[in-house]
């Protein structure tokens, strides 16, 4: 790997375990402290590799220089050291001796640690997202804002505030006990879920920066499952339904960040590797006798690995769309399982089942029922796709709806 | 939106094969996940055992309750509606009622 390479591939590697083993050192009150030495070793490392070249291990290089700031912050910030560094769990009789941990272990606890601060309900959802990526993935403001599709000010200000609430909270980062692990890991999986979906379903143009954002959520959900104590049937279940998701990455979207649809995907782009790492967690998954709205998902992702239009494939789909709105309605899963009900039982069915729906302010449900309505009357499924394209305000969106109805008109001109 | 009762009764125990059990088990699936898919199950409910017993004033116990009641009560389901008759259109569908069966609707008073 180059240097130029190297630095950013280290810094999406390294920056997460340093600053969390840091963050556990300094506690929630003093994060800037953690940030701001890490940057500096990385600023460092950018500067000093280009003039002499790359060390030995770039990662014992950097591990080694990030010890000697802190050692070097603590020796020179006589204040912080008197008042603070008593605090310090680690505090020895004087601050040379400090010891900062560097080992695997402790920094996989200080990781999971700080998922679990940073994943906690005092915050809203868009808020532990913004502070997973900025406190844990290293991601800027800038960054943050480019990928909600916002300015950056919203995003520091969500920030700021996401901090001062850990800190009024008293949030302690330390590793969570067996209880705390069962009763707040299903909030720590919703947040990754949902920054997941950021990535994933995003209308971005950025590429990259969608797929740094699925990246880093399978990083921070792959990290629960190396951890034996967050190892659960939950956690594999998410992490199939993401590599199942991130298997179709690079055949859904094309050159110019536009989507393509299913149907039109080019299934030697599917990533057969993701793919099978899926199915792996998915059997994993299946201990135990829970049943999360995740194994649904991750199983319904899983039958769309098959791409051939099988009765049983629908079938299956279908009914694992009636379980997952059992667990939880939400109007997507609502829309997809009379899509479903379409495939497996006939369009008649699933058009009088979506009238019932009552989801006339989302363009989605007129898309569906413009799918359904084409054949069966062309003239009400372009009518559907009309209103479709009136409801929605993007563009990827209108550009997928147009080819809709192109293929209407082609059909009904035969 | 209020919440209502539905009661199944079934007419008898139905003779289905296993084949045939399957499919009403998906028409039931599909039955009560079109609810869902509307936002207006409350609670998917629970099946019953056939088999009961019935307590009756001095503590008379028998086997039952299928002396007294042609149709027994197969499960409940709890749905969300604005109204007894908006919750009796929701039951329409019940697969229960191609087999004779029926579906009781009732408004819960909370207490």
């Amino acid at each position: 790997m180059k240097q130029t390479e190297l630095i950013p591939h280290l810094f999406r590697t390294e920056y997460r375990k340093i600053v969390s083993v840091l963050y556990k050192l300094f506690g929630i009150e003093h994060i800037e402290i953690a940030e701001d030495i890490v940057s500096d070793t990385f600023l460092s490392a950018s500067e000093l590799w280009g003039l002499k070249g790359l060390p030995e291990n770039p990662t014992a290089w950097l591990y080694t220089v990030a010890k000697n700031k802190t050692k070097d912050y603590l020796k020179h910030h006589s204040i912080f050291t008197q008042k603070i560094s008593k605090e310090i769990k680690y505090a020895a009789p004087t601050f040379h001796e400090i010891e900062i941990d560097l080992s695997t272990k402790n920094i996989n606890d200080s990781q999971l640690a700080m998922i679990f601060a940073v994943c906690n309900p005092c915050n809203p959802a868009e808020v532990q997202i913004g502070l997973a990526l900025n406190l844990l993935c290293g991601f800027g403001a800038v960054e943050i804002a480019n990928a909600f599709l916002t300015n950056k000010e919203v995003i520091y200000k969500r920030l700021q505030r996401g901090k001062e609430k850990l800190r009024s909270a008293k949030i302690k980062i330390e590793q969570p006990g067996l209880h705390e692990i069962d009763e707040r890991l299903p909030a720590v999986l919703l947040t990754l879920y949902l920054l997941f979906n950021e990535g994933y379903y995003s209308s971005n143009q950025d590429v990259s920066l969608r797929k740094d954002l699925c990246l880093e959520a399978m990083r921070l959900t792959y990290l629960l499952i190396e951890n034996d104590h967050t190892n659960k049937p939950a956690v594999n279940a998410l992490f199939s339904l993401m590599c199942f998701h991130s298997s179709r990455f690079e055949a859904r979207i094309n050159e110019d960040g536009d989507n393509i649809l299913y149907e039109d995907q080019d299934t030697n782009l599917w990533n057969k590797e993701l793919v099978e790492r899926g199915e792996y967690y998915l059997n994993l998954s299946s201990k135990g006798d829970e049943l999360s709205k995740y194994h649904l998902e991750a199983a319904i992702a899983y039958w769309h690995t098959h791409k051939e239009d099988t009765g049983q494939k629908w079938e299956n789909i279908l009914q694992l769309y009636n379980q997952l709105l059992l667990i939880e309605y939400s109007p997507i899963a609502a829309l997809n399982r009379t899509f479903a009900l379409a495939k497996a039982n006939g369009k008649m069915e699933a058009i009088a089942e979506a009238e019932k729906l009552n989801l006339t302010g989302n363009h989605l449900y007129y898309t569906l029922l413009g799918n359904l309505y084409t054949d069966v009357d062309n003239e009400k499924a372009l009518q559907h796709y009309q209103k479709a394209s009136t409801l929605t305000s993007s563009h990827a969106d209108k550009t997928t709806i147009e080819k809709n109805m192109k293929r209407v008109r082609a059909m009904a001109a035969l | 939106m209020k919440d209502f009762l539905f009661v199944f009764r079934a007419n008898g125990i139905p003779d289905a094969s296993p084949d045939e059990m399957q499919a009403m088990t998906k028409r039931w699936m599909d039955w009560i996940g079109g609810i869902a898919a509307q936002n207006k199950l409350g609670d998917r409910g629970n099946r019953l055992f056939p088999s009961g017993k019935v307590v009756k004033p001095g503590n008379i116990i028998t086997d039952g309750p299928y002396s007294d009641i042609k149709e027994s009560i197969g499960g409940y389901s709890i749905v969300k509606a604005n109204s007894l008759e908006e919750a009796a259109e929701l039951a329409k569908g019940c697969p229960g009622l191609t087999t004779g069966g029926s579906v009781e609707v009732r408004e819960i008073l909370a207490m």
